[in-house]
């Protein structure tokens, strides 16, 4: 008998007894669906995170001064720091928020003071005009460098280069806007943001008053382990050699650590799905026992007019293979189905939830597993049926 | 003319809670090409044991069985399924008719499961139900038949693989006596045009309308001379 002839046989079964299939399958769906879900969840969320990291550099080292002994680290440092060999660049960040006036426009915003290698490393991206340079901090210009949306906000507009406004009172000349930035962390961390030279920053806040935070970049993804330790050295014998005095983070392994959580997480969620899928298997094989029993006459019938164990074997495990494999099918649609919501539901924080090949591949391979392996003990049932004796089967 | 079957002192025992049944004891029986065999016997007397046998559904405990000159004694499960699907055909007292297939559909099953191509099935699936007058209900599942109707579709079924023996098994037993005796006029027919029927029954008046018949009691077999 062809696999044609026995799928055909298993569909005839299938159809013929529509609501005691759909609700065989009901496991099988449900289980693909947590497998489905859950993963695409996972992995969707952390791609897309981890791709936003990636934009903030991997190359960038993160310093965060908790205690500088009370020799506060001083902006002419930031050379030294920068001079290391393995150090391409260096710049102090300090943040504070201030009123930002364009004639009756009042709007509260971000101000950052630094330098003008903090453009460079953080990779901003302009939209007009130019970022903050070394003279502006040399000579404390009062000369800003707006966000889209704070550019948009004082102004209405973003093409602004070379307009004035003010910040809690001081003029400033709007020198460079940057390009917009939806990504979910500005999102987080605000956008209407002003770049200004940290010499400016120190007269205007006592968050610039000493260098607490700082980023600097290696010369390149590879040498991140030696900028790392070229700067933590740097730090320790500056800090008094009291480890506990900054914080270095390093990007890179951040998005590391990010992948292993995000991996674990998935195994996890997708072990938990597995077992609802082993569960869903468990319900085919009670099922096809049933049906094996009340087939019985069935099963003689076709054993006296030729069908040897073979054909019996493979129409039931057909069978039992083909609810698994339907119950996948509609598991996956269903899938697309609630991650296509989701990503409607979710699409002000612009994540867009897809299943990716691995995931339904997996829950293919693992609905195949299980239909073979809870449809062969019943199969194996049927196949075993003795002529006579299931001819003499009064059900 | 060729002996399809020879069977020669097959002995099967049954035991049902420590107690032995001789279903038949040492029976021997030949049947040759083309024959028209009526086995008679009364209720218990083996007969269905005997088909079981002679149809290789069932094995026997001893003795010789000869199928086409061939024993079937060393075969396994999967040559006699095979046997039974090439070489014999069965009609039951009980039509045994699948029914959620149409005629057609039961017709066709021993078919594929020799695996005849598709075209070919059409055709003699075809030709078998015409045989029976049963071409206008082809469509039809079981239970849109009449008795008489489901046991030609039976019969088509067994006829459908060129069988070289038809075994039927009390075949008008389920039905009243004038279809009863269309499927009769049907074996006749059949037997007309070169088939080998044996034909199992317990009415003496049924079997006289072979042109042999053995008569079995207690699991033995006698011939009767006509
Ligand atoms: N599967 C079985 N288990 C036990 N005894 C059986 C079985 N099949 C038949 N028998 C016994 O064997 C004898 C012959 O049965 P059977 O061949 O069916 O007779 P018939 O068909 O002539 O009525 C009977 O006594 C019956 O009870
Ligand atoms: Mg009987």
């Amino acid at each position: 008998m062809s696999i044609w002839q026995s799928v055909r046989m298993a569909l005839d079964a299938i159809l013929s007894n529509k609501m005691r299939s759909f609700l065989t399958m009901l496991g099988i769906i449900i289980g693909v669906v947590a497998l489905v879900v859950l993963v695409s969840l996972v992995t969707s969320t952390s791609d897309s995170v981890t791709s936003q990291v990636e934009a903030l550099g991997r190359n960038l080292l993160n310093v965060s001064v908790l205690d500088d002994k009370e020799n506060p680290i001083k902006l002419s440092e930031l050379r030294d720091i920068a001079d290391l060999p393995e150090i391409r660049a260096a710049a102090p960040l300090a943040q504070f928020s201030a009123t930002g006036k364009n004639g009756h426009t009042d709007e509260d915003l971000n101000v950052y003071g630094t330098t003008a290698a903090y453009g460079e490393i953080q990779g901003l991206e302009l939209e007009g005009g130019r970022f903050l340079k070394t003279t502006d901090v040399d000579n404390s210009a009062y000369v800003a460098v707006l966000s889209h949306d704070a550019a948009d906000a004082l102004f209405g507009r973003t093409d602004v280069t070379g307009e004035s406004f003010s910040l809690d009172g001081r003029t400033f000349k709007a020198v460079g806007v940057l390009e917009e930035d939806d990504s979910a962390f500005a999102m987080l961390l605000g956008t209407k943001n002003v770049y200004i030279p940290y010499t400016v920053a120190e007269r205007m806040s006592p968050a610039a008053a000493a260098v607490s935070t700082l980023y600097a970049s290696a010369e390149d993804e590879d040498s991140m382990d030696d900028a790392e330790a070229a700067l933590d050295d740097w730090l320790l014998h500056r800090l008094k050699l009291d480890e506990d005095a900054y914080m270095l983070i390093n990007q890179s392994s951040i998005m590391d650590a990010m992948g292993t959580i995000q991996q674990t997480l998935a195994y996890l969620l997708g072990g938990i799905a597995a077992i609802s899928l082993l569960v869903g298997g468990i319900g085919i094989m009670n099922i096809m026992l049933v049906s094996v029993t009340e087939r019985t006459r069935e099963i003689g019938i076709r054993k006296a007019i030729g069908a040897g164990r073979g054909s019996i074997m493979l129409q039931f495990l057909t069978e039992a293979l083909m609810v698994s494999l339907l119950g996948c099918l509609i598991g996956i649609a269903l899938s697309w189905v609630i991650l296509q919501i989701v990503t409607f539901a979710a699409r002000s924080i612009e994540l867009t939830f897809t299943m990716s090949a691995g995931v339904v591949a997996l829950a293919v391979g693992f609905s195949v597993a299980i239909g073979v392996l809870f449809g062969i003990y019943p199969a194996h049932k049927a196949a075993a049926k003795h002529p006579i004796e299931a001819l003499h089967y009064e059900g | 003319m060729a002996e399809i079957i020879r069977l020669t002192d097959v002995c099967k025992t049954y035991s049902i809670g420590g107690e032995e049944v001789r279903a038949l004891d040492h029976a021997c029986l030949t049947i040759r090409d083309g024959e028209f065999v009526g086995i008679v016997g009364p209720s218990g007397s083996g007969k269905s044991t005997l088909m079981n046998i002679v149809g290789c559904l069932d094995v026997a405990d001893s003795g010789e069985y000869l199928l086409d000159g061939q024993s079937i004694a060393n075969y396994s499960e999967r040559e006699l399924a095979r046997i039974r699907n090439r070489k014999i055909g069965f009609v039951f007292q009980s039509f045994n008719l699948l029914p959620k297939m149409s005629a057609e559909e039961n017709v066709e099953l021993p078919l594929i499961y020799q695996g005849v191509r598709a075209s070919e099935r059409r055709r003699r699936v075809a030709e078998a139900l015409e045989r029976v007058e049963l071409s206008a209900r082809a469509k039809h599942k079981p239970f849109e038949l009449s008795g008489g109707q489901q046991q030609r579709v039976a019969v088509a079924r067994a006829l459908v693989t060129r069988p070289s023996l038809l075994l039927a098994d009390e075949p008008t037993g389920n039905l009243d006596s004038k279809t009863g005796m269309e499927i009769m006029r049907l074996f006749h027919e059949l037997h007309a045009s070169g088939n080998t029927i044996v034909l199992i029954t317990h009415d003496e008046n049924v079997a006289r309308q072979a042109s042999r018949r053995v008569h079995i009691l207690d699991g033995r077999v006698r011939e009767v001379e006509a």
